[in-house]
């Protein structure tokens, strides 16, 4: 372990991880009999871009969900930004606070407006004044280019539009890190170019992304790193263009096979 | 074309429209239009002995000279202006509120005149005669105040809830008074009686199980497992038990259990009981409405670093609830008329003064009149709570498609 304790922040335990902001060592995770992730270990630096492929049911999504605690991991360590993952509910909610989820099914508040839906968490969770955090919820739809929709519901939206603005929610909190966790698989394919033009333009703009998808095109556009999994073990890691050009284990080939 | 034969014309068109509506309807093929026949000779026979009953055979004066008691049970003479207070306060607020939530003053003018009549060719005293217009004209008027001054609309939509609920205690309060006080002197609840005792019970257990009801039902889907045994265990004990039988636990079991020199008074023992009675099978209700909401709703609030009481308080609750509106309302309709079962353990509500006054000798015979009186009562109350909810559930569907 790289990383020694340093301090204790409002009471947190705080470690020095140097450039990496996500480890994860020896991470074991069962849904009762299934082991969905057999041994992960990962790094993650800081402004780096993690494409995740593979097989449905190599443990892609239960890996993301780890990382803010969304599912528990039985066994490991699993380090974000300084701050270990552990049953301490002010742990998990002071990583939840650094790190934004984007949702295969966008999970947007039905009952609530776009900018509503956009203001909650910084207004609840980061105390911000109306005033702010709908300024800065305004900007962030200017930049994911529905700004117009603001005063709308999610269910008068289209697909894409929903999701931009899942990620414009995500972004309110001004995270470290952002998770995605297949953002266009449950989108009409007319669509996944808007969402996937807000997604490189974040990247190019220095966010850690871990991302899950099947949009190759994606990876190799901004990929920094892509990451194979199959059956709960990360098979091969390689920037995109090593790994898609040269894959070394047939498994990994057998699948960009099926894919590309 | 001149004005006027367009209005001739569209007469006519309408006149033709409502032909073809009832031929349509009504009158084809051969078979409905015999349906139509024969129900119409049934309606007519039986409407016909209805109002000949209420315009020509029923004597009302067992109504009409009993009508304090209906009203107030025994409630203190001297004491009635209390009642008009509070009745006043909520008619003012149950106008704001009517105007607020985009209501027509002129339709609340139009609702109103019924009652106005009725009070006015009723033979009671000119002071109620008097009060009650002033009531129902306060009513009128803060529909139109709402209605009309626009600015105001917005901050009363968020001020009224708050009213109503310091209104509520602000009436209870008002009516029971205070020990040995000269204004406000102590009326027992054992004189509370009558409409004001049914509506009294009916809202304290309503305003009540509320909170408790949601309560359990988080309760019943927490995590902690005392508090999920406890939740499961109360819903369960209660829902297996009749109204009636909590209601004589309340007035015979909970003295026992007490200590001999407390004691709570019979009318709160009653409100305790249907408050506890009304929350198990509100709890019911809410964790249906728990139960539809979707997982990635808890879990994007999650992510968003919200905790367990801003998760429920702005993204689970709003959604749970306004699915459950009309069984919620439902049950609250329920527990209003449920409100008789206490005639069962001596108290003086609408119906056990129903049945006290056709005891007496001189009102022998009159059932029909005064059941008819009564069950006109309660539905005025329970349609009135319906309505409510339909426009409730039209007013919070916004958005959800």
């Amino acid at each position: 372990m790289r990383g020694e304790e340093k301090g204790t922040a409002k009471g947190l335990q705080v470690h020095d991880t140097g450039e990496d902001i996500i480890i994860l060592e020896d991470v074991h995770k069962w849904f009762g009999d299934f082991e969905a992730l057999r041994g992960i270990n990962m790094r993650v630096k800081r402004q780096e871009v993690v494409v995740i492929i593979g097989p449905s049911g190599s443990g892609k999504s239960t890996l993301v969900r780890c990382i803010n605690r969304l599912e528990q991991h039985d066994q490991g360590r699993i380090i974000v930004d300084g701050i270990e993952l552990s049953h301490d509910i002010r742990n998990i909610e002071a990583i939840r606070r650094e790190v934004g989820m984007v949702f295969q099914q966008f999970n947007l508040f039905p009952h609530m407006t776009v900018l509503d839906n956009i203001t909650l968490a910084p207004r609840l969770v980061r105390r911000w004044p109306r005033a702010k955090a709908e300024q800065v919820a305004m900007e962030l739809l200017e930049r994911v280019g529905i700004a117009d929709q603001a005063h709308k519901y999610p269910g008068q939206l289209s697909g894409g539009q929903q999701q931009r603005v899942a990620i414009a929610r995500a972004l309110a909190m001004q995270p470290k890190i952002m998770l995605f966790d297949e953002p266009t698989s449950a989108l009409d394919p007319e669509m996944i170019k808007e969402v996937l033009d807000v997604m490189i333009e974040l990247a190019r703009s220095g966010m850690t992304m871990i991302v899950v998808t099947h949009e190759m095109g994606f990876a190799r556009e901004v990929a920094d790193r892509v990451v194979f999994m199959d059956a709960g073990k990360i098979v091969e890691e390689a920037p995109p263009e090593e790994l898609f050009a040269h894959p070394k284990d047939p498994r990994t080939k057998e699948f960009l096979a099926h894919i590309l | 074309m001149t004005p006027k034969s367009i209005a001739m014309q569209t007469r006519r068109q309408l006149l033709r429209d409502f032909l073809t509506w009832l031929k349509e309807n009504l009158f084809s093929p051969w078979y409905n239009a015999l349906i139509t026949i024969v129900s119409a000779a049934v309606i007519y026979v039986a409407l016909k002995g209805i109002l000949h009953w209420v315009f020509y055979g029923a004597k009302w004066g067992v109504v009409t000279t009993n009508l304090r008691l209906f009203a107030v049970g025994p409630y203190p003479t001297d004491q009635l202006w209390r009642v008009w207070l509070a009745l006043g306060l909520a008619l003012v607020l149950g106008g704001l509120s009517w105007g607020a939530w985009g209501g027509r003053s002129l339709v609340a003018l139009i609702l109103v005149i019924p009652f106005l009549v009725v009070f006015w060719l009723a033979p009671i005293t000119p002071a109620a005669k008097r009060n009650w217009t002033v009531v129902l004209f306060l009513f009128v008027l803060s529909s139109a105040v709402a209605e009309f001054v626009r600015p105001l609309r917005k901050p009363l939509q968020k001020i009224l809830p708050f009213a109503w609920l310091v209104a509520f205690f602000v009436t209870l309060v008002l009516l029971h008074g205070f020990k040995g006080s000269q204004r406000l002197p102590l009326v027992e609840t054992g004189l509370w009686g009558g409409l004001l005792l049914t509506i009294l019970l009916a809202v304290v257990a309503i305003v009540l199980s509320f909170p408790i009801g949601v309560l359990l039902a988080l309760g019943r889907r927490s995590s902690l497992p005392i508090v999920k045994l406890f939740s499961i265990f109360y819903i369960e004990l209660i829902r297996g038990v009749p109204l009636v039988t909590v209601l004589f636990m309340a007035q015979i079991m909970l003295p026992l259990f007490l200590p001999p020199n407390l004691r709570i008074d019979k009318v709160l023992r009653a409100m305790a009981g249907m408050t506890l009675f009304a929350a198990a099978y509100l709890a019911e209700n809410v964790r249906g409405g728990l139960q539809a909401i979707p997982k990635g709703q808890y879990e994007a609030a999650q992510a968003l670093g919200l905790n367990y009481y801003q998760t429920m308080r702005y993204i689970i609750l709003p959604q749970a609830l306004r699915a459950v509106i009309p069984a919620i309302v439902g049950q609250f309709i329920s527990l209003f008329k449920d409100t008789s079962l206490v005639a069962i353990v001596g108290l003086l509500d609408l119906l056990s003064i129903a049945l006290s006054v056709i005891a007496q000798p001189q009102w022998i015979g009159l059932q029909r009149e005064v059941f008819a009186f009564i069950g006109v009562i309660y539905w005025i109350f329970c349609y009135a709570m319906s309505y409510a909810s339909r426009r409730l559930e039209v007013k919070l569907g916004v958005g959800v498609r």
